[in-house]
């Protein structure tokens, strides 16, 4: 018998899929010959991920409850606070002290990323032709020796003192105005630019700046979100500089406001000194530690996307 | 292009390179009121009182032993974590677990500490709990015996997640065929991930421990200069503290600044030595 070629009950009941037994083309990146896995091994891997991220997450989240909880709940025990309170968010911002910290907080972090995008991504782009512009490759293994060979916390403060930047903001803004590591990454990122476009606007007789402005810039965005956030995050989190350089309370950013009223336990001023009772404790320090994490949280979903588009594999490999 | 150069070359001679000068206060006894010209050098004096000085022998064991703890467990776990993520069938859930365990790493010290603190620390949930079960006054935070093996979980709870992002790139970049024809011969899950998967990101790993060695003796220093008073200096005195509190805080610059000479050296000679024995082992090496 001729093989038929219309479509037989027999072929029906045995449905061919291509989509699943090519695997690779579904999405999920897998060939057909990785779904092995057995079931006690894929069971114990679910107990060991869901375990470590509830790790990651639970403690977030318990202090957000607990700053949020009733006075009569906001004790170390409370698993699940079920009444709800801003008393702790009032106390806080009663006094200078949080609304200051947080102040000088953003300031430093609009300030200071905005300052070392500016020169991170100009000595980057000036970097990246080293083979036509001499002195060029010294200036990037300058570069490159900071990563390995740091003068050490006395020199640093020492310089600052000189500088006469001791009380300053700018003190914590100037010594970490380029990150070498953060530069090269942008570099190698413009080193994979198309040079046909570079070259050919080059021909058409665009100057470097407008080059970098218009063409560099513009199709580098990835990069320059994670840098963005590197500095930002570095900004933001900044305590042991600001606790070196700075006596004069009035300028702590917020890392240094927690560290001082949530670890060292120095009294909240203001917080307690209103006429009806105070908060607790334990709320005040919760609601410091979430006004100090929020914006980091905020920003999060907005970049963590870009962390897989393989911008930051590029520089360890350069 | 100079005008894009030097703006930025100016910033390292100035806040990197300059300072480095700024280490000659190590051969004196300076005092920031008279100033390196009016200081008088003292020859290695300053290193010859290290050297006989009772805190700079433990702030160096303390920072040998938290170091070593974080080479053991706190470098390979992102591997693992990796190794692990990447098994998982569902590109949905690994993403998702991704975006979890990579937040830690955007916090802060102070934050993390805190978060601990309210956690694990005395009269935190822990406690509370612990009572429940008839164990009093828990503080894993405040325990001097056991405080590097807490320190070492809190570097893998901040950055264990975010130290998988350099070996999933690792992972990816290994060629598909080398799998499938792995598994054609017959090989098991844990076969290719012993025979392909480990030997495709070597490179990365020999790279990674390299960089890690010139940090070797950066042991968080934020992390301790935050918990040595909850803990005490004899648990958490490291030389990075050391050099803090006998210099900015306690004047005697020229001793602090030759013990962060002599780190300086240990790390510049580690970082070589590692990156020789790679070369010798096969490896490309950094340099």
């Amino acid at each position: 018998m001729a093989a038929p070629t219309l479509s037989s009950p027999a072929g029906r009941a045995r449905p061919h899929r291509p989509a699943p037994s090519r695997g690779r083309s579904r999405g999920t990146g897998r060939a057909p010959w990785e779904h092995e896995t057995p079931p006690l091994v894929a069971a114990l891997k679910a107990v060991i991920i869901v375990g470590i991220s509830l790790t990651m997450v639970y403690p977030l989240v318990y202090i957000v409850m607990m700053s949020f909880a009733a006075p009569s709940q906001a004790h170390s025990g409370t698993i699940l606070p079920t009444a709800f309170s801003l008393d702790a968010y009032r106390a806080i911002f009663r006094g200078d002290a949080v609304l200051q910290g947080l102040g000088n907080s953003l300031w430093l972090t609009v300030v200071g990323t905005s300052l070392s995008m500016v020169f991170t991504t100009t000595m980057a782009w000036g970097l990246t032709r080293t083979r036509d512009v001499p002195g060029a490759r010294l200036v990037l293994l300058l570069a490159l020796g900071t990563m390995l060979f740091n003068a050490g916390m006395i020199p640093h403060y020492l310089l600052i003192r000189s500088l006469g930047l001791l009380d300053s903001s700018w003190s914590l803004v100037l010594p970490g105005l380029i990150s070498a590591f953060n530069m090269v990454v942008v570099r190698n990122f413009f080193m994979g630019l198309p040079r046909d476009l570079l070259d050919s606007a080059r021909i058409d007789g665009a100057g470097e700046w407008r080059i970098f402005l218009t063409i560099a810039l513009p199709l580098s965005k990835p990069v320059l979100a994670v840098m963005s956030l590197f500095y930002a995050v570095g900004c933001w989190n900044m305590y042991f500089n600001a606790m070196l350089y700075l006596n004069d309370a009035s300028k702590w950013p917020i890392q240094v406001v927690l560290q001082q009223y949530v670890l060292a336990g120095v009294p909240l001023p203001g917080a307690v000194a209103a006429a009806e009772a105070p908060p607790p404790a334990l709320s005040l320090n919760m609601a410091i530690i979430v006004v100090a994490t929020v914006p980091i949280l905020v920003a999060y979903p907005f970049i963590q996307k870009y962390f897989r588009s393989g911008v930051l594999t590029g520089a360890i490999k350069g | 292009m100079y005008a894009f150069i030097v703006p930025g070359l100016l910033f390292f001679l100035v806040f990197a390179y300059l300072p480095m000068l700024g280490n000659v206060v190590a051969f004196q006894d300076f005092s920031p009121f008279r100033g390196i010209a009016g200081s008088a050098w003292v020859g290695l004096d300053n290193f010859t009182a290290l050297a006989t000085d009772p805190e700079v022998r433990r702030a160096f064991v303390n920072t040998i032993v938290i170091a070593t703890l974080q080479l053991i467990f706190a470098f390979p776990a992102p591997i693992l974590l990796a190794l692990l993520l990447n098994s998982l069938l569902s590109e949905t859930v690994r993403r998702f677990v991704q975006t979890i365990v990579y937040l830690p790493h955007f916090l802060s010290w102070v934050i993390v500490i805190a978060i601990w603190t309210q956690v694990v620390g005395g009269d935190s949930l822990a406690t509370s709990l612990l009572s429940l079960v008839g164990v009093e006054g828990f503080n894993a935070m405040g325990e001097a015996e056991t405080f590097k093996i807490l320190v070492v979980l809190q570097s893998m709870w901040k950055d264990v997640g975010w130290g998988t992002i350099i070996f999933f790139a690792a992972i990816a970049g290994i060629p598909r065929e080398l799998y499938e024809a792995a598994a054609v011969d017959g090989a098991g899950g844990w076969r290719r991930t012993w025979s392909i998967t480990l030997p495709g990101i070597t490179p990365v790993i020999t790279l990674l421990l390299i960089l890690n060695l010139g940090g070797f003796l950066t042991v968080g220093f934020e992390q301790m200069l935050l918990q040595q008073p909850a803990v005490g200096a004899d648990a958490a005195q490291v030389l990075d503290t050391f050099v803090y509190f006998r210099g900015v805080a306690g004047g005697q610059w020229g001793i602090a600044a030759a013990a962060g000479i002599v780190k300086g050296i240990v790390a510049t000679v580690m970082v070589l030595a590692a990156n020789r024995i790679a070369k010798k082992l096969g490896s490309q090496g950094v340099f």
